[in-house]
């Protein structure tokens, strides 16, 4: 089995969210995709609701550099102190834990620590957490702007780890209407992302 | 792997949809997993849904489409994508059927045990699980077929199982077969006569209008269907009031019907009083001519000639001349009447009691006389106000004794609104018969396409409905009368096919249910108890045999 691709670390953690800085610049996982923290149990899902990458230090902003470069690559290769200067955090929106070894797709008693390795989810692990669709209403009342997005992404990558992925997105789909009963223009707009 | 492995009855049965809400009097609001499985049930499909506790059984009696937003049509996905329609389908957009839920079938209490389904005075929780009924369900329900039930048609989509009718419980009231020409009236009418025949729970007296019920009957299609007499041998009696129509059809009648005038009394004309188009002056006439002539008051009435006579009995009367010249006129249409003779060399009604007596069923072919309103309605009244008076006679002789009663007598009448609509029911006897309902051992079976016409009042005393399709809507108001649920039975019932379905509910069911009419013909008449002579013959065979080896 292929092991989980260890990301980064929480730096910063609330009861339905928390934030992980990248160890290596631009190297968050995608948007909707789903991310462990914890190396041990109880281990806290979430899915990937927002990348930033910005300035390491907030009172040194970022400066344009390639007015004389000839390509974007020749501004990296110029500068390679960059690298260590600037710094890819991600979110992730809290969707399960893990107790005793099973999975709730609810909210954890408590966030992650700070420190608290952060692994991208294997396909397997993906399709095993995906297997029930319970935590779509943590996605669905997010009321964040980009939130139907993340659930749209969310439901596309999840998808790529499944067999038939089509079947897949139905079912989530069916999941959704009845979640979205009242709110037909929503669920077109998410149904509109999804490669159905 | 057997086929009977890969039936769907094996997998349980089909789970249609979760109660969501309603109410007892209303029905249950019951909305469908699958959307397109909406498709498949119909008004009228039986349906069981399990409570917490009980087992509930009920008919479905709406459909109906509905969106979890009602701004849906503003909103309208892409449908060309078939993956979308399956995601709101059952979802955002789903179908929900009304269920009205009429008998507890199972649970926990012991009383379904011991005495079966009882009428549901509860209704399941929501979320409660509907799904298709099963055969066993069904059977639970109506009943197997027994000395007392008789297999009167299939639920909807279930052709395999078998609604049965409890007989002995039809016939202790009186029973009617409604539904627009051409439903299936006369067909249900022979299935119920022979079951009637078969289990022995009632001797019948047919009043033939047609004459399709004694020897042999016509389809459509244009074959003929066999009648009672070609089913059931000697046990049943043709008689006829039209000898010619008898020979023509090449059958001799087992006794010929002649009525005398005698028998005639001015109630008889009273009811035929629109018929005859006789003003009220005309027909009330007719009762000082019996008292003042006593018998053979319309014999001498018809033999006055000429205009001095009339006259002259107008005057003894008390009566304007007019009034009796047209009474006269008017009556004139019985001498047309080759049945009707001055005075009966045997006396019919004799006979047909001492038929019945014997527990032989008679059917009376009218023969050309069935066109004929005036006679049918003549004859049937007048026969029968003599059958029922010699029924209350001997049942009020019987004091209560079982074995001297006279046999459970049922009778059959065609267009029955003719002898019931309102004007007439208190004047025929069969408005009698139906209010009194089986205090003498007599009801009927009546036959008809237009209820509506029918007094209400005896409308209410009919047990058992059993209806075809109606299309028009105070027929459907009439024959829903005084039934519960009707307002959803209603919905049912402007439904039906236009053939060979029928509603059934009353006294006789636990519950109303919807058949595709059981089949009568050539494949099913030796289910109704027709032997073949070829089969008969071989049966005598082998009777000798073991007889003498
Ligand atoms: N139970 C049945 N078995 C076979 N054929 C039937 C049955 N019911 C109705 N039909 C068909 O429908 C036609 C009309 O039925 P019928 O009983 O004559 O109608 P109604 O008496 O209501 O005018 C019949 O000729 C026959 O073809
Ligand atoms: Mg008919």
């Amino acid at each position: 089995m292929e092991a989980p691709e260890r990301l980064g670390e929480v730096v910063q953690a609330s009861t339905d969210r928390f934030t992980a800085q990248c160890y290596r610049l631009y190297g968050a996982p995608p948007l909707g995709s789903l991310v462990r923290a914890g190396e041990r149990e109880p281990h806290v899902y979430g899915i990937v609701s927002s990348v930033t990458t910005s300035s390491l230090d907030p009172t040194r902003p970022v400066v344009a550099r390639g007015a004389s470069e000839p390509t974007e690559e020749a501004i990296y290769r110029s500068n390679p102190q960059l690298e260590r200067l600037l710094r890819t955090d991600f979110e992730a929106m809290t969707v399960g834990h893990t107790q005793d070894g099973t999975i709730h797709q609810y909210l954890a008693p408590l966030p992650p620590h700070i420190h608290a390795f952060v692994f991208r989810c294997t396909p397997d692990e993906v399709r095993a957490f995906t297997q029930r669709l319970d935590f779509l209403p943590l996605l669905v009342g997010a009321r964040t702007p980009p939130g139907d997005e993340v659930l749209a992404a969310c439901l596309r990558e999840a998808a790529s780890a499944h067999d038939q992925p089509t079947e897949f997105l139905v079912q989530a789909g069916r999941k959704l209407a009845l979640l979205l009963g009242g709110e037909m223009q929503r669920l077109n707009t998410i149904l509109r992302r999804l490669p159905l | 792997m057997t086929g009977r492995e890969e039936s769907p009855e094996v997998l349980g049965p089909q789970l249609l949809g979760v109660v969501v809400g309603g109410s007892l009097s209303q029905g249950l609001e019951v909305r469908l997993e699958d959307g397109g499985v909406v498709e498949e049930l119909k008004v009228g499909t039986f349906v069981t849904i399990r409570g917490e506790r009980h087992r509930f059984f009920g008919m479905v009696t709406d459909l109906g489409l509905a969106s979890a937003d009602p701004r849906l049509p503003s909103a309208l996905p892409d449908t060309t994508n078939p993956a979308i329609v399956r995601i709101l389908s059952g979802t955002s957009a789903y179908a929900t059927m009304q269920v009205t839920p009429s008998l507890v079938v199972g649970g926990e209490e012991t009383s379904l045990l011991l005495e079966g389904p009882q009428p549901a005075r509860s209704i399941p929780f929501h979320f409660s699980r509907a799904y298709r009924a099963s055969q066993e369900d069904v059977q639970a329900v109506f009943g197997a077929e027994d000395e007392r039930h008789i297999w009167i048609g299939s639920p909807l989509d279930m052709e395999d199982t078998r609604v049965c009718l409890d007989l002995a419980e039809f016939v202790k009231r009186s029973n009617g077969v409604f539904g627009k020409s051409g439903t299936g009236k006369s067909f249900l009418t022979r299935i119920l006569l022979a079951g009637i025949l078969q289990r022995d729970v009632a001797v019948n007296l047919v009043f033939d209008m047609h004459s399709e019920y004694g020897w042999e009957g016509g389809s459509e299609e244009g074959h003929a269907v066999k009648g009672l007499k070609q089913l059931f041998g000697s046990r049943v009696a043709v008689f006829s009031l039209d000898e010619e129509s008898s020979r023509r059809r090449g059958l001799s009648p087992d006794y010929l019907v002649r009525i005398g005038y005698d028998q005639i009394e001015p109630q008889d004309i009273e009811t035929l009083a629109e018929m005859l188009n006789l003003t009220q002056n005309a027909a009330q006439a007719t009762y000082k001519l019996a008292s003042r002539h006593g018998q053979q008051w319309l014999r001498e009435f018809l033999a006055l000639e000429g205009r001095e006579e009339l006259a002259a009995l107008a005057d003894q009367l008390g009566e304007h001349q007019q009034t009796i010249e047209s009474l006269r006129r008017r009556l004139d249409r019985l001498n047309r009447m080759a049945f009707l003779v001055e005075r009966s060399p045997e006396d019919s009604v004799r006979r047909i009691l001492e038929y019945l007596d014997r527990g032989t069923h008679v059917v009376l072919e009218f023969g050309r006389y069935g066109s004929d309103l005036s006679a049918y309605l003549l004859v049937a009244n007048l026969l029968t106000r003599r059958i029922h008076d010699s029924y209350v006679r001997r049942k009020e002789q019987s004091l209560g004794d079982r074995a001297k009663e006279p046999r459970p007598l049922v009778i059959t009448i065609e267009e029955a609104h003719r002898f019931l609509n309102p004007q007439v029911a208190g004047l025929t006897i069969f408005g009698t018969i139906a209010r009194e309902m089986r205090k003498y051992n007599v009801t009927l079976l009546v036959v008809d396409q237009r209820p509506s016409g029918i007094d209400e009042e005896v409308l209410s005393q009919v047990g058992t409905r059993i209806t075809c399709l109606l299309d028009n809507e105070r027929d459907i108001e009439a024959v829903l009368t005084g039934a519960s649920g009707a307002r959803e039975l209603r919905q049912v019932l402007a439904r039906l096919e236009p053939k060979q379905q029928a509603l059934i509910f009353g006294h006789a069911l636990p519950m109303p249910v919807v058949v595709r009419t059981r089949e009568y013909g050539p494949r099913t008449y030796a289910e109704f108890g027709f032997r073949e002579q070829a089969e008969l013959a071989r049966e005598a065979e082998k009777d000798l045999k073991d007889l003498f080896g």
